[in-house]
């Protein structure tokens, strides 16, 4: 429990206003010449009002946020086993390559003569992926991965519109992520989930009910949200081309295959993959993403622009219909400029730090670590699968049903004792699930320091301290907050009383 | 409770004349928690059975709720769009949801009563 | 390899206790036929010494807008980011922090959001913002998304004015129905009013539009509304907001912007930050995150994220959109530039761009053959040149100039616009900077 202070700070950690609580008049962080004011060409425009921004000066803007910084957790403070997330270590090489002057200080409009390096890199990005996935290009300007799952389907639906086939529905297993069935209905499709089965895959059974002429793909994910490789996919392939579908692959997992096994032969026609995953460009607090998608030959033909092409005069960019050489038929633009640069570029030094050798190794490791995680607690916790598992564990809350806590208690007495929650109440196939993904940066030591932390929360549930886990967290910045509240009455900004 | 008819869906409906009043069981309520906002239909719409009639958002889950008979939209609860809490509180009363002037009065009669609806919640236990 | 901290005697450790005898054991459910005995055919992993190597070879084969006179626009800016900023957000509690889905321990996240949304209203003059979306024009479809299930109308009138980039990110990502887009000219009002009817779900008008011209919307706000139709108002330079009067003062609704030019540099056009704001009343229909205040247990005020269930991780086929991640380090570099700017601050920066602007505007008119033909801007202008402007900008490159952006870049199919040219200037626009454009045109023009 916190004690009381009279300054309201607890030790190092700080009670901090908000920005429009410390303002004062006069006061700024920056030191600008004042404008001359002599002419103006506005148009009679100028703003009048104030617009409302605090002043303050640049001690109390570095102060402000390191203290805002300190109240949060994040992989380089601790171990941090969100499922599917893949929060891997982010190499701070990355940061520094993408900060040199002859890439951050590029402006997208200039001519492809003087950005050649800078193609180069898409260039070589795309190059490696098209050999991990074995697919035959790659678009790479979606801006994350929900986008990139919406540019798979939109080659797909204008690969069907192409041969005057355009179908109604999408298949899509019911352990799918939200944003698969989201995506598919955006475009129009009727979205009808698959069921799984006992083993934690899709039921094939079920899958080849429910397939007729008028499915355009079934959106799957390998290895699957339960943490489990679709081992039937081959067939699942077969069954969906046969009916003139696609498969389409959402790659938010292949941290635990890269390497090892290339998509394409499985016979996925096409897989977005983030780069903010797999290959470790940083999360930021929920962003920004990248989410490249590699197609297949057939699919390549409708990429959105802008593209990359080679000619005599070296790279560059095909951005609209004018000038895209002939055959192509793109879909259309999924956002401004060209893509996620800045993360390309952390992608590539991530690419070439590891080579192919150390790729492969990653996703052992990845691997390795999480079926450490399954065999050592899946007598303490119950475990809907049996193992082997993939990159991630899947638990159910049977125990904590049984003693009478939820998932999400033990998720916040995890908290306390200093680890991020795993992913809790996903997937939905499985009851109060806790999906831990360790990633291949965790070292046993730091496994074993968790697991012996787990085992002893469940001893201490066994044991009936239940207001252990319901009053958890109490060492953190902040207990439970009341999202009731917020939904209710929803305060989305700072209102000054004046 | 009496007096009430309800689907396998977890709606109720009570009949008075021609107008039907219908809300969301206990049970609907308890399940999805906090209930924090309810996005009513407008009045005068023509609905059929089993189409949508009404959602509602508790800060973890959104859910639909589906018109147990057709009819005409002749009155909604606007107390819910500022208190949404009604729900939780009483579900079979102040939480009722929408009045339905029904096509088919006599079509009350087919949905679940109070005994078959107690069975179909056990094999929810 | 520096990255894997696992030892071969780890690994070893680990199998016995998962009870097998090779990794290659936990790949058993993969396919024979479809498992990679070998590596694939990629060069082995290297040390920093030589990843830099390769990478600062490639950076060098560019000739960067910072690094040569630029007046370089057209949707992003080059601007000064204070010291400060860059830092900060290198702080690893902000860059390797995922999404805050446990409030507790992500205070630090949440708080900077509820901070982004709040300065995002203000500089837009709305009533509430979202925690950003993942650029300007994605912001700009989504916006016209969101007028559509607002009104529950279809019809979207979209200005000439509005950036190509941005037109054709709203074709692609607004499925369906009527959309309508004029062409770019210097306009009136008059066309686009005629064409608002009782179908019309929103009318998307850029300020200051793609050419640099501004100008007062309120004769449109007024149209808009006596129709039942919802204004969006575009911004593509942030910075903007702080010189000419905000689109929530002119009456938008909704307003989509690039927040690039706080705290953000070019990095080759990504990643941006989108901005979203609009009447609190529609907050609801509001796409992407949003941050909300509360008190914990202890009665201590804190933030979540909240409204979640608009979107995909819960409403699922029926989400307000597929959006998952929002572009969140970029809204925090863009918060702390404009903390450090404040009031002050901002409105003087605001000036010296387009008091710097109406400088090279004056010096560009006195060139023969030269006309500035946009009358009223901010930091950008077009110029109608003698000759391709095309040619003009690649031979000033040439010469290692960046002297800004042909219309036809971005309007290939456009013969009208084939010598104009797009000349943006900011706060790191030099004297010096000016001369060497003046004596490169004068060189390269006929």
């Amino acid at each position: 429990m916190m004690g009381k202070t009279t300054s309201g700070h607890n030790g190092l950690d700080f009670e901090e206003p908000l920005l429009f609580e410390q303002g004062a008049k006069g006061r700024s962080g920056v030191d600008l010449p004042r404008p001359h004011a002599k002419k103006n060409r506005l148009g009679g425009l100028e703003r009048k009002e104030e617009i409302g921004f605090p002043g303050l000066s640049e001690p109390q803007v570095i102060r402000h946020f390191t203290r805002l910084s300190q109240k949060n957790f994040s992989i380089d403070t601790g171990f941090y086993p969100l499922g599917s997330c893949t929060m891997k270590h982010n190499p701070r090489l990355n940061e520094k390559m993408a900060r040199l002057s002859g890439f951050a200080s590029l402006h997208p409009l200039q001519p492809f003569t003087t950005a050649q390096g800078a193609l180069e890199v898409i260039d070589w990005v795309a190059a490696w992926l098209k050999t991990l996935t074995g697919l035959h290009a790659i678009a790479m300007s979606p801006a994350a991965g929900a986008q990139g799952e919406l540019c798979g389907m939109m080659t797909i639906r204008a690969a069907l519109a192409e041969r005057d086939d355009a179908r109604a529905r999408i298949l899509v297993p019911e352990s799918a992520h939200g944003t698969n069935p989201a995506t598919a209905a955006s475009l129009g499709y009727r979205v009808d989930p698959v069921p799984g089965d006992v083993r934690g895959r899709m039921d094939l059974k079920a899958f080849r009910s429910k397939l007729g002429d008028d499915v355009a793909a079934v959106m799957l994910t390998n290895p699957n949200t339960c943490g489990l490789f679709e081992n039937e996919i081959l067939e699942i392939a077969r069954a969906i081309h046969d009916v003139g579908g696609f498969l389409y692959a959402d790659g938010a997992n292949f941290n635990a295959i890269v390497g090892r096994v290339r998509p394409a032969d499985l016979g996925i026609d096409c897989m977005h993959i983030n780069l903010h995953k797999t290959f470790s460009t940083p999360h930021g607090g929920g962003g920004p993403g990248s989410g490249p998608v590699a197609l297949s030959e057939d699919l390549s033909a409708f990429a959105p622009y802008p593209f990359l092409v080679h000619d005599d005069a070296g790279l560059r960019l095909i951005e609209g219909d004018v000038d895209a050489p002939a055959g192509t038929k793109a879909f259309g633009r999924l956002k401004g400029f060209h893509g996620q640069m800045g993360m390309f570029i952390r992608a590539l030094t991530y690419m070439l730090s590891h080579g192919g050798d150390g790729l492969r190794q990653v996703a052992e490791d990845a691997v390795l670590n999480a079926n450490y995680l399954l065999a050592t607690l899946k007598n303490e916790l119950s475990a809907p699968y049996p193992g082997p598992c993939m990159h991630e564990a899947l638990f159910d809350d049977a125990v904590f049903r049984k003693y009478g806590i939820t998932t999400l208690d033990f998720a916040k007495a995890l908290i306390d004792e200093g680890f991020h929650p795993m992913t809790i109440y996903f997937p939905l196939v499985v009851h109060g699930a806790l999906l831990m993904e360790p990633t291949e940066c965790e070292s046993r030591e730091g496994l074993d320091h968790f697991i012996a932390t787990v085992k002893a929360l469940v001893a201490r549930l066994k044991a009936g301290q239940l207001t252990h886990f319901q009053e958890a967290p109490r060492l953190a910045p902040r207990r439970r907050l009341d999202e009731t509240k917020a939904a209710r009455n929803p305060v989305l900004r700072w209102r000054s009383n004046a | 409770m009496s007096g009430l008819r309800y689907t396998k869906d977890h709606e109720w409906a009570r009949l008075d004349g021609e107008v039907a009043t219908v809300g969301i069981t206990d049970y609907a309520q308890e399940q999805l928690g906090d209930i924090v906002f309810i996005e009513l239909p407008t009045l005068g719409k023509t609905i059929h059975q089993g189409e949508e009639a009404a959602v509602i958002e508790s800060v973890k889950a959104a859910s639909e709720v589906y018109a147990p008979l057709a009819g005409e939209i002749v009155e909604i609860n606007e107390k819910l769009q500022s208190e949404p809490a009604l729900v939780n509180a009483d579900p079979t009363g102040k939480g009722w949801f929408l009045k339905l002037k029904l096509t088919d009065p006599s079509a009350y009669d087919s949905l679940m009563d109070e005994a078959s609806y107690r069975a179909h919640l056990k094999e929810y236990a | 390899m520096r990255y894997l901290p696992l030892t071969a005697e780890d690994r070893q450790k680990m199998l016995e206790a998962i009870g097998v005898n090779s990794v290659d054991d936990l790949f058993v459910d993969v396919p024979k036929q479809a498992r990679l005995l070998d590596s694939l055919d990629l060069p082995d992993h290297l040390g920093e010494i030589e990843v830099e190597r390769i990478l600062s070879g490639l950076a060098s084969k560019n000739i960067d807008a910072g690094s040569v006179p630029s007046f370089l626009g057209a949707g992003l800016y080059r601007h000064f980011v204070p010291a400060a900023v860059d830092h900060l957000i290198q702080r690893g509690e902000f860059l390797t922090a995922y999404t805050p889905y446990q409030p507790e321990i992500s205070q630090g996240t949440l708080q900077t959001l509820f901070e982004f949304q709040t300065q995002v209203a203000l500089l837009t003059g709305m009533e509430v913002a979202n925690a950003s979306m993942y650029d300007g024009a994605t912001a700009t479809a989504e916006a016209i998304l969101m007028a559509r299930r607002v009104t529950r109308r279809d019809h979207v009138l979209i200005s000439g004015g509005l950036h190509p980039h941005y037109r054709d990110v709203a074709r692609t990502l607004v499925l369906g129905g009527d959309i309508e887009t004029l062409p770019l000219k210097v306009e009136g009002d008059e066309e686009l009013v005629s064409k608002i009817s009782p179908k019309t779900a929103c009318v998307v008008v850029q300020n200051p539009d793609f050419s640099g011209n501004i100008k007062d919307l309120s004769g449109i706000s007024v149209a808009c509304e006596a129709k039942g139709a919802l204004l969006i108002v575009v911004v593509t330079e942030a910075l903007s907001l702080g010189a000419i009067k905000s689109p929530g003062e002119m009456g938008a609704d909704i307003v989509a912007a690039e927040g690039q030019s706080f705290g953000n540099a070019l990095n080759f056009g990504g990643p941006t930050v989108g901005l979203l704001a609009s009447r609190e009343r529609f907050v609801r229909q509001m796409p992407g995150r949003l941050c909300g205040e509360t008190m914990d247990v202890d009665g201590r005020r804190g933030w979540v994220l909240t409204l979640s269930t608009r979107e995909q991780h819960i409403r699922r086929e029926k989400a307000t959109s597929n959006i998952c991640t929002n572009s969140g380090l970029c809204a925090l570099a863009f918060s702390i530039h404009a903390a450090l700017l404040g009031e002050d601050g901002l409105r003087r920066l605001a000036l010296i761009n387009h008091e710097k602007a109406v400088l090279l505007s004056e010096k560009l008119e006195k060139l023969p053959g030269v006309d500035v033909i946009t009358q009223a801007f901010f930091n950008e202008f077009t110029v109608h040149l003698p000759v391709a402007a095309a040619e003009v900008v690649e031979r000033s490159a040439e010469r290692r100039l960046l002297v800004g952006v042909p219309l036809s870049r971005l309007y290939p199919e456009k013969n009208e616009f084939k010598n104009h040219l797009l000349v943006a200037v900011t706060e790191l626009t030099e004297d010096d900077d000016m001369e060497a454009l003046l004596a490169c045109l004068k060189e390269v023009l006929p």
